[in-house]
């Protein structure tokens, strides 16, 4: 009966109730959407790369080095020689190494320079090894690899040959146009900034950056066949590589090893660490927009409540007359909360049905236009506590017009 | 004896006493005439047998029940369970049907037993159409309202039916038609009546009437 009253109630008030909701509904729509595109991000974020245990660069700062190597962001400060990273790889504890040459792009997207264990052993996600959605791993000097967007944009196919620029920019003014690759295989989408590269082989960067006289001659011994030809071709340099362990436990010990080196001075990072290190820095971000979500709420709340206190007012009446039928104010303090309580639990539905509508329909568009994967599943542990906590809100928001009908009720006489 | 009163004396705060009864007792069953002009206190006593004030000075005991010794929350329970009340007018929820009215006195009341039945039984004694029964009373006609307030006052089977002014906004017709389903239903609930006018066609129907000027000694309009 008492949940009754108070459904009657506020559906006898249908349009100022209704207003309130979709109110809230906006603000618990912004609330969930910023926590959970948030975590998403975090998630996606922290997902960039996974099994490998160190990233190993010049020496530099841990951040820049995760930026340039994994994110493809700003630029390497130097490069180590080849012969350090045979030297450093030959340790026991080594099981996989993957070098990589950064510094050259194409139409604005960045090219690497690596080799097959790269393939073979880099993931994202949960361990996820990179696919192959067409075609397969470069096998010849020429051969390129694509991320799935750069495929996408620049609408490659298996076969088409693509000039690599010097440096970065889209506009550059060296091409190394002598020397065209072929695109032979395109990665399946990965989220990830590998989506955003072409790989190559280290003989390939290698090859493009010789003088002209060397590029005829290596094409020569191409056409002509010749095996020997990448062994001719291994690079002095490189900008940095990726180490798996044997046994994680390992893993400070070489990090050690690594940037105390005595070849050459070179750094080397936990990439789960370094990523968190930079998630940390993009905090204030974050925390702004939960600002600017809680403030959204909060004036929804406020909202709520005069709507609530404005009712009171009009129903003075009616107060009189639950009071005169044996209602407590303690009753009428409650069946104020309930209704706030209704209200709001009504606009968390809708506004949360409404958040998995909106990313349902855009998620296929923000995968393949951005790369961007947001899962649609909102009830997560934390959104369930921010729901649970949106009702303690709304009960503590309702105190002032429930407290207003308690003592109205406690005033109130029999007779008008 | 249903109500008897002693010594009661009533002041607002900071104000004159309005009240003062040395003496008054209602009999079990009795229907009552009360009148006297507006502003002698008649709606502060109403509120003082209601238990909707606290009493002071002096006792009002409803059945074997003194009001003065019970807390407010016991007041509000005592009033759900034992009194009854028609007013002039506002005495339904407008957005609730008479059925959910009805079912709201028993909700405080905190009794169960055959309420539909009772409820059933009580509205077509009173003349309410059955297709009415689910309607928003708001939807209803004056008439039809305050016969509804009839049968939501007495479900509860109370002890004493207060009945405030609850011809004042009807016509003549319905006028004559709520007393005499009053009278007949408060009869046969075995209900004391104690019905407030200020209208001296309606004494007509009672076998006893009194000036409440007569009964408060601190009346003292000029």
């Amino acid at each position: 009966m008492f949940i009754r009253l108070a459904l009657k109630s506020l559906f006898n008030r249908k349009g100022s109730v209704v207003l309130t909701i979709m109110a809230i509904l906006v603000s618990t729509f912004v609330l969930l959407g910023v926590e959970h595109i948030r975590h998403q991000a975090k998630n996606s974020f922290s997902n960039t790369v996974s099994g490998v245990d160190l990233i190993v660069g010049a020496r530099t700062g841990s951040l820049n080095l995760l930026l340039y190597s994994v994110f493809k962001l700003g630029n390497p400060t130097n490069n180590i020689n080849w012969d350090s990273y045979q030297a450093i790889t030959q340790d026991q504890s080594i099981r996989w190494s993957a070098p990589f040459s950064l510094g050259d792009s194409h139409r604005g997207y960045r090219v690497m320079g690596t080799d097959q264990s790269y393939f073979q052993y880099f993931s994202y996600g949960e361990k996820t090894p990179l696919a192959f959605s067409q075609g397969q791993t470069f096998d010849n000097i020429f051969d390129v690899v694509l991320g799935y967007e750069v495929a996408q944009q620049l609408n490659y196919q298996l076969g088409d040959q693509l000039v690599i620029a010097h440096g970065m920019g889209d506009t550059s003014f060296k091409q190394h146009d002598t020397t065209p690759f072929t695109v032979t295989g395109i990665l399946a989408a990965t989220g990830t900034p590998v989506d955003q590269t072409l790989h190559v082989s280290l003989a390939g960067i290698e090859a493009m950056h010789r003088s002209p006289r060397q590029q005829q001659e290596i094409l020569r011994r191409i056409a002509r066949g010749d095996q020997d030809i990448a062994t001719s071709l291994i690079p002095t340099s490189i900008t940095g590589f990726l180490v798996g362990l044997e046994s994680r436990l390992r893993i400070f010990n070489v990090q050690r090893q690594i940037n105390n080196s005595s070849l050459e001075p070179m750094t080397a990072i936990l990439p789960g660490v370094a990523l968190a290190e930079l998630w940390d820095m993009m905090g204030m971000m974050e925390n702004i927009l939960r600002l600017i979500s809680l403030l959204v709420l909060t004036a929804a709340l406020l909202g709520l409540s005069a709507m609530l206190l404005t009712s009171v007012r009009e129903r003075r009446q009616e107060i009189n007359l639950l009071r005169s039928i044996g209602a407590s104010p303690g009753f009428l303090f409650c069946l104020i909360e309930l209704e706030a309580v209704l209200i709001s639990a009504v606009s968390l539905l809708l506004g949360a049905s409404l958040l998995f509508a909106v990313l349902n329909a855009s998620q296929s568009f923000l995968a393949s236009e951005y790369g961007l994967f947001i899962s649609t599943d909102i009830w997560t542990q934390s959104n369930m506590l921010l729901a649970l906590v949106l009702l303690f809100a709304t009960a503590l928001a309702a105190i002032i017009p429930s407290l207003a009908a308690y003592r109205r009720g406690q005033a109130a006489q029999v007779s008008h | 004896m249903t109500i008897t009163i002693e010594d009661l004396s009533y002041a607002y705060p900071n104000q004159e006493p309005i009240i003062g009864i040395d003496h008054w007792h209602i009999d079990q069953g009795e229907q009552l005439f009360l009148y006297g002009p507006s502003g002698c206190g008649k709606s502060t006593l109403l509120n003082l047998m209601a238990g909707m004030l606290s009493i002071r000075q002096g006792q009002i005991k409803i059945l074997e029940t003194s009001l003065k010794g019970l807390s407010r929350h016991q007041r509000d329970q005592f009033r759900a369970k034992n009194i009854g009340y028609v007013f002039q007018q506002f005495n339904l929820i407008p957005y609730l049907s008479a059925l959910d009215n009805i079912q709201l006195a028993c909700y405080f009341s905190k009794r169960s037993d055959a309420v539909d039945d009772r409820i059933h039984t009580l509205l077509n004694q009173l003349h309410i159409q059955s297709n009415d029964w689910r309607k928003p009373v708001a939807n209803l006609s004056i008439g039809q309202q305050q016969r509804i307030a009839i049968a939501r006052a007495l479900i509860n089977q109370p002890s004493v039916l207060i009945a405030d002014e609850p011809t004042s906004s009807l016509d003549r017709a319905n006028r004559d038609n709520f007393m005499r389903v009053l009278m007949e239903t408060s009869e046969q609930a075995n209900t004391t009546l104690i019905f407030v006018s200020h209208d001296p066609d309606l004494e007509n129907y009672f076998n006893r009437s009194i000036d409440f000027t007569q009964l408060n000694h601190k009346y003292s309009c000029v």
